[in-house]
């Protein structure tokens, strides 16, 4: 099957400090693919070069077979490449139903429309209350963004990634930060959406990768270790020495 | 909960149909030729500071030079009409063309700018076209302009005449307001808030914040261009001093005084800045003795400007009854 | 233009730069290091020249004058800092400009109650009041050249003070890290009280040293603030030695500016069309070169890593 993303060779420096150093890896339809390591282990950085934040020193980056290395950010979400922050980026002005309408806006026509207002645009409406009611935050639609609980803005983030009607999703550590209830509510979601987008994951969680991720890739000071099933990166000596031995 | 944004009681329209019936009536129903023209005058400045209030309530672009879109429109119109071009409509079109053309070669360059970069560079282009017209000796230069005659309005005298003008005035800025309120709400508008509060979520959602911000600029630039050809017609001069950016600090004051990204704010707030300018005045010669600390005063205390306080108040009244 | 007429513009142009720099250093200096937009510093300008002038109406010393005056800008400075600008440091900038803005209406009109609309002139000192004769062809007044020199002298010590001294390398590292500098033990609201007093203080002995060549009136500053700006954007915010070379290069495209282009509008205007058209044009190629500094360099030439 051909792979959706591709990285190829894909270097970053700051400095002296290589952050990303060489690093290829693919992302295929219908896979979650987990990206985990150490902290400062360049695994943000990645993300960075992927969805368009960063450009990177060597190497390139395809999505769909399309070259979009040095794509803006706007470019590489419009072609179909969504993602979310680790830090959670929401608008905390507008309702969580204007957060994800506003998503909406990028796939549902121009939004170089003047006049009529969005709020009775029934397009974007319909597309944002499907998105919320994919994550369970229906209910709490009409509530301003900056009043919803950590727990929610995170669930609204992943909400307003998927109204854009994304063809792949790269999530930066979506667990962090939820209790362990949301955690558990969260992951069956991811395991839902799998079968429809596939999914970059950066996380901490180790639980929530085993139970989730098809493929591992463990980075380790900008280079990639090892990239295989979850089971043989649990067992890669290597892996344990490097970062899973602590946890394990 | 909280209470969605628009919903805020300063931010119904009855207090805006209630401010254009009263300047209605102040101005055509009482025949005080005094009156008439400070309401006039409040009513330009209200219009460019609707303009503003696109860019700086709504999209977060502190512009420190919005009065040379005041000054281009006025100078478009003086100088058409002085070259012998009679029809209003013609002229207006051509304030548009010139306002749209100026917003969009300036904005594209200082949208390249964020944050101090970006009031300071605007404040350039204002002082720029300052000196340019500084510099038309053929059209009074320092001195500025004088118009002999106006335009007419497919033939008839309603440009000329005090009261049609008025009206006309009015009308536009009606319009002006109609236009602001619907483009903040439009998907347009959305996209503009959300990259003034998110601009790394907005990008990576799949908006060039650029685009739209520079569109914003248009609008709000040709809105403003569209105020001093109305300036034009109703002072009957025009004159470098109108893009000075003493007079874009101006319109900065009345945005804040009214409110910024408010509905209703720029009318309540240039009212408000006529009135206020006008009776300190009466009262005291050195009047910006008293405007300057006021000023400061409302800055350090009151934030939210007038709009917070008629929302207070009104909240206050309803808990009451 | 001839040889002689250049050199005297050439001389003008770093005398008007050095000016530009002694108010333009404190304003990028207390932007830096605050990340505050102070419009009231050309004020500070005016209020130095107008009591170098009181004070020296009042000492009979033209020195003694300009220290008055320099004093009297440092006290105004720190005065505004503690009632009013240090409560707006946390504030977004658009506060900032509108206070500020509020402190200049009421400067000017309180100049202009306190000494009339009218400008006034004052004589250089008696000492400093000959001319001298530079090549056999121009003289130039003693006054303006040691403007020029105690101006360079200025801009020496300060880039030495910002650069050797204890209080500069905290105000360096204040301008790009203000909350690691605070981390290190340093009272900030000091620092900031320093360098605001001190920028006050250079501005109002600008004020003092214009006011000789300059006539002193009610919103001498407000011009002189912008073009100050003007010199702070094309050098890079909190950069000292990019206001310096970016005051020189304004000062000088602002003199030689406004005679080169006279001379070039007289090949296709009438000389008294080209000479009233000529300034004006002039005084925009200022603007029109920091559009063009910004579009390839948005941060200004000398940017301050941040």
């Amino acid at each position: 099957m051909t792979p959706i993303l591709v990285a190829e060779g894909l270097t970053k420096r700051f400095g002296a400090l290589t952050a990303v150093g060489d690093v290829s890896l693919d992302l295929r339809p219908g896979e979650v693919h987990a990206l985990i390591g150490p902290n400062g282990a360049g695994k943000t950085t990645l993300m960075q070069l992927l969805s368009g934040l960063l450009l990177p020193d060597s190497g390139r980056i395809l999505f769909e077979s399309a070259e979009i290395t040095r794509a803006s950010p706007a470019a590489r979400a419009r072609a179909g490449l969504g993602r979310s922050f680790q830090i959670t980026a929401v608008v905390a002005g507008f309702t969580a139903l204007e957060n994800a309408a506003l998503a909406a806006q990028v796939t549902a026509g121009s939004s170089f429309r003047f006049w009529r207002a969005a709020a009775r645009d029934m397009a974007l409406t319909t597309a944002a209350m499907a998105a919320l009611e994919e994550v369970g935050l229906a209910p709490r639609a009409g509530v301003r963004a900056g009043d919803l609980s950590h727990g929610e803005r995170r669930l609204l983030e992943l909400a307003m990634v998927l109204a854009a009607r994304p063809r792949a999703l790269i999530l930066d550590e979506p667990m962090a930060g939820l209790g362990h209830a949301e955690g558990i509510a969260l992951t069956g979601l991811l395991a839902r959406l799998k079968t429809r987008l596939p999914l970059l994951l950066v996380e901490h969680d180790m639980q929530a990768v085993f139970a989730l991720a098809d493929r591992v890739s463990l980075l380790v000071e900008g280079r990639l270790v090892i990239t295989d099933t979850p089971a043989a990166v649990r067992a890669d000596a290597a892996a344990r020495a490097a970062y899973l031995g602590e946890e394990a | 909960m909280s209470t969605p944004p628009l919903q805020r009681p300063s931010e119904h329209p009855t207090i805006a149909w209630t401010l254009f019936a009263a300047l209605a009536a102040g101005g055509l129903i009482t025949g005080d030729a005094y009156l008439a023209s400070l309401l006039t005058k409040a009513m330009i400045l209200a219009l460019a500071a609707i303009s503003l209030d696109l860019l700086i309530g709504r999209a977060g672009l502190v512009s420190f030079g919005h009065a040379a879109f005041l000054g281009l429109g006025a100078y478009t119109a003086g100088i058409a009409i002085e070259e012998g071009v009679e029809e209003t409509l013609t002229i207006l079109a051509l304030t548009v063309a010139v306002s749209a053309g100026f917003a969009a070669i300036t904005g594209a360059i200082a949208l390249r700018t964020a944050g101090v970069y970006f009031i300071m560079i605007t404040l350039a282009f204002g002082q720029m076209l300052f000196f340019a017209a500084s510099a038309l000796s053929q059209y009074g230069g320092d001195d500025g302009l004088t118009l002999w005659s106006t335009s007419t309005l497919l033939g008839t005298g309603v440009m000329q005449s005090d009261g049609g003008l008025f009206l006309v005035i009015l009308a536009m800025l009606a319009l002006g307001w109609l236009v602001a309120g619907r483009l903040a709400a439009s998907r347009f508008g959305r996209v503009l808030a959300a990259a003034k509060e998110a601009e790394v979520r907005v990008e990576t959602l799949g908006f060039d914040p650029f685009a739209y911000r520079l569109a914003a600029y248009v609008i709000a630039g040709v809105i403003a261009g569209v105020a001093g050809f109305l300036l034009a017609h109703e002072a009957e001069f025009v004159s470098p001093a109108t893009m000075a950016w003493q007079r874009s600090g101006d319109l900065i004051i009345i945005v804040l005084i009214g409110g910024m990204g408010t509905r209703n704010g720029a009318l309540i707030g240039a009212l408000a800045f006529v009135g206020l300018e006008e009776g300190l005045a009466r009262v005291l010669d050195e009047w910006r003795l008293v405007f300057g600390p006021l000023l400061i005063l409302l800055v350090l205390f009151a934030r939210g400007g007038l709009s917070s306080a008629i929302d207070a108040g009104l909240r206050r009244r309803e808990a009451a009854a | 233009m001839s040889t002689t007429l250049l050199l005297i513009q050439l001389l003008n142009g770093v005398q008007l730069g050095v000016l530009l720099f002694l108010i333009a250093a404190g304003l990028t200096l207390v932007f830096g290091v605050m990340g505050f937009i102070n419009l009231a510093h050309g004020v500070q300008y005016m209020v130095g020249a107008y009591l170098a002038v009181a004070g020296i109406a009042l000492t009979g010393n033209f020195f003694a004058g300009v220290g008055i005056g320099l004093m009297g800008a440092l006290a105004l400075g720190l005065a505004l800092e503690f009632l009013i600008f240090r409560h707006l440091y946390d504030r977004d900038h658009l506060d900032q400009v509108l206070a500020t803005f509020g402190v200049i209406l009421f400067l000017n009109e309180a100049a202009k109650a306190i000494w009339g609309p009218n400008p006034i002139a004052i004589d250089p000192p008696q000492m400093l009041q000959a001319t001298i004769q530079l090549t056999e062809t121009l003289r130039y007044p003693v006054y303006r050249l040691a403007l020029i020199a105690v101006g360079l002298a200025v801009a020496l010590g300060l880039y030495l003070a910002v650069n050797r001294t204890r209080v500069g390398m905290l105000v360096r590292a204040g301008s790009t890290h203000a909350p690691m500098v605070a981390a290190l033990g340093v009272d900030i609201r000091r620092l900031f009280m320093v360098v605001f007093g001190f920028g006050a203080m250079l501005a109002g002995f600008a004020g003092a040293l214009a006011a000789p060549i300059f006539s002193v009136e009610p919103n001498m500053g407000d011009d002189l603030l912008i073009t100050a700006f003007v010199v702070i954007i094309i050098g890079g915010i909190g950069s000292i030695r990019g206001a310096f070379v970016a005051a020189l290069i304004v000062g000088l495209l602002d003199t030689l500016g406004r005679s080169l282009v006279t001379d070039g509008l007289r090949l296709v205007l009438s000389p008294s069309a080209a000479a009233e058209v000529g300034p004006a044009l002039a005084a925009m190629l200022v603007y029109v070169f920091m559009a063009a500094v910004l579009f390839f360099r948005p941060t200004g030439l000398f940017a301050a890593a941040r």
